[in-house]
């Protein structure tokens, strides 16, 4: 691991131009010391990956590094049947959920941000004051909802509270007003009518901020618990987050068995996050900033 | 006879407007206000999902005021609040503040700091469960024996098992708010740290005079995203005490497990309302602050 690990930065250090004089010295601790709290702040994840690798005599003790990794764990859980369904219903949740949201905020924020009309600021405000309504207070009512409606325990109950977000709607109204106008009207005059117009114009111009918004979405619906856990009743239907909690909770399940139902639950997004770390981090200082 | 090509551009805008506004606008009516709403009708109902709903006026309210498990409750969400941020507003600012002088391989250190964020709460919950085990079992008592300290009972403890529960969830959200805070510490502009070189000053008097004042809205924000964060936790407590949920002896329920509880365990629909209305007030108030205080900036 270490290896790898340190190459790039002794490439950053040969492009610095700063002086290297005694400060040098202040700069080496300093960024030992980071070092070595980012070490702990991945601990967790590498004790949850390398205790998923172990055989089970070897779970308990506390090296890092597995004397005999194997991959039987994940054979074990995998041919269980089980987490094989949590996870394809986690990303067919999260996935039409981000597909849906990322349209409708999109849309909201663009009507929002560049037509004229009665009511834009009332419904403007109206759903920015959503942001203060707390899930928790909402999941009473959505039950009560989806059982008069038949949506318990289906995949449309799990997603309806997720379609459209405040949160995106607010983000992607800022970002199109940095799309002119004058764009809007050159393809006005072209003849495209408005729907083609944000479609194929407006949307192209805003990409990096789908994408933010995108991995937002798509997080927080992976991880999701308090109603996909209220939602479901049968096994089959379960999410991951959901899943695994049921499962953990059974008598006499292998903790190495744990760790690897946490790991196949947390790896996809950790290799998202590593793919498209420097984007990810911009799109937290975009949303965070202007959220 | 209305025709769409009749009408005056302001006109079609208006129209399409209204087009692509009508699904959003019937979504936020049904699956946001509505419930809304409702979750406010059902806090002054006596209803068990079963039987009859019987309007009871301000019964469940009185309830919990007389409930000492509340009370309970309410002072273990409010230590979540008074531990958590301050703990992590100082972790996370020590961290960002060094990060930001590092002159090489700060992004590969900040990665580490933020992958956390990237984690489901649930798995972690887990693996940190089983940090906490006994001996034979738990990392954390195995490297103490390993050393020859004593056994530290994290989770069954009344008094341990709270901040035990709490340290994963601060962890989670460090990375979040380094990145905010290496942002802000960016926006503050070079000449300032200049002129106060040139003047001699000292890097605590910096700290204080200048760096701290200019980062007030960034505070402010990360303050408040994370006391609304603790307040509202659950994934962590329920996924660290599932055996018996908010133990040992409710030392660690939050307010949205005793939620949960009352609604799903004991359907008691009227009272669980009327807690999530609790909620929702200290959360309105939480945020009122935080438009107050931002406000005062300008």
């Amino acid at each position: 691991m270490t290896a790898t690990d340190i190459r790039p930065t002794t490439a950053a250090t040969l492009d610095t131009k700063a002086p290297r004089k005694p400060r040098n010295m202040g700069q080496i601790i300093r960024w030992l010391l980071l070092f070595g709290g980012g070490i702990l702040m991945v601990m967790p994840i590498a004790y949850m990956i390398s205790t998923s690798l172990k055989w089970p005599w070897e779970v308990y003790n506390v090296n890092l590094i597995p004397e005999e990794p194997t991959l039987e764990n994940y054979i074990y859980v995998l041919e269980d049947g089980r987490f094989y369904w949590w996870f394809v219903n986690s990303m067919i949740v999260a996935t039409l959920t981000t597909i849906s949201a990322l349209f409708f905020d999109s849309l909201v924020g663009y009507t929002l941000c560049k037509f004229k009309f009665p009511g834009r600021t009332l419904v403007f405000i109206a759903i920015l004051s959503t942001l203060m309504i707390p899930t928790e207070m909402l999941v009473i009512p959505w039950y009560l909802m989806s059982q008069s409606f038949g949506w318990l325990d289906t995949y449309w109950g799990i997603m309806f509270p997720g379609l459209m977000t405040a949160f995106g709607v607010f983000l992607m109204k800022q970002f199109f007003e940095s799309v002119p106008d004058d764009f809007i009207e050159a393809a006005r005059i072209d003849g495209l009518n408005e729907f083609q117009i944000w479609w194929s114009v407006a949307m192209p111009l805003v990409r990096p901020a789908l994408a933010a918004l995108a991995i937002f979405v798509f997080l927080g619906n992976w991880t999701a618990f308090l109603w996909p856990l209220i939602v479901t009743n049968s096994t089959d239907m379960y999410t991951l987050p959901v899943g695994l909690a049921g499962f953990g909770d059974e008598a006499d399940v292998a903790w190495e068995l744990i760790m690897t139902g946490a790991a196949i639950s947390t790896i996809p997004t950790l290799v998202v996050f590593l793919i498209f770390q420097r984007f990810i981090i911009r799109g937290v200082v975009m949303a965070g900033l202007k959220g | 006879m209305f025709r769409y090509r009749d009408l005056t551009i302001r006109q079609k805008q208006i129209v399409w407007a209204w087009i692509f506004l009508a699904v959003p606008v019937l979504f936020y009516t049904v699956i946001r206000f509505y419930p809304t709403g409702n979750a406010v009708l059902i806090s002054f109902q006596d209803w068990n999902l079963l039987g009859s709903r019987t309007w009871t006026g301000l019964d469940n309210y009185v309830k919990l005021v007389n409930d000492p498990v509340f009370w309970k409750v309410f002072a273990n969400t409010f230590l979540y609040l008074i531990i958590g941020t301050p703990v992590s507003l100082l972790i996370s600012f020590v961290v960002a503040y060094h990060l930001d002088k590092l002159r090489f391989g700060h992004s590969f250190i900040r990665m580490l700091y933020f992958l956390p964020f990237m984690t489901s709460a649930v798995a972690m919950a887990w693996v940190w469960r089983w940090f906490y085990q006994g001996v034979p079992i738990g990392l954390f008592n195995n490297m103490l024996a390993s050393v020859g300290i004593e056994q530290i009972a994290f989770l069954n403890s009344t008094t341990n098992a709270l901040p035990a529960v709490l340290a994963p969830a601060v962890w989670a959200g460090l990375g979040f708010q380094i990145i905010i805070f290496m942002a802000g510490l960016r926006s503050i502009p070079q000449s300032y740290y200049e002129a106060a070189r040139i003047d001699g000053v000292s890097w605590w008097t910096v700290l204080w005079e200048i760096t701290l004042p200019l980062l007030r809205p960034t505070i402010v924000f990360i303050v408040v995203f994370s006391s609304i964060g603790f307040l509202r936790i659950f994934d962590h407590v329920f996924n660290m005490t599932t055996n018996n949920p908010g133990g040992p002896l409710n030392s660690t329920k939050p307010l949205v497990l005793m939620i949960y509880d009352t609604a799903f365990n004991s359907f008691d629909m009227g009272y669980a309302a009327a807690q999530t209305v609790v909620l929702f007030t200290i959360l309105l108030i939480v945020s009122l602050i935080q438009l107050w205080l931002l406000r005062a900036d300008r």
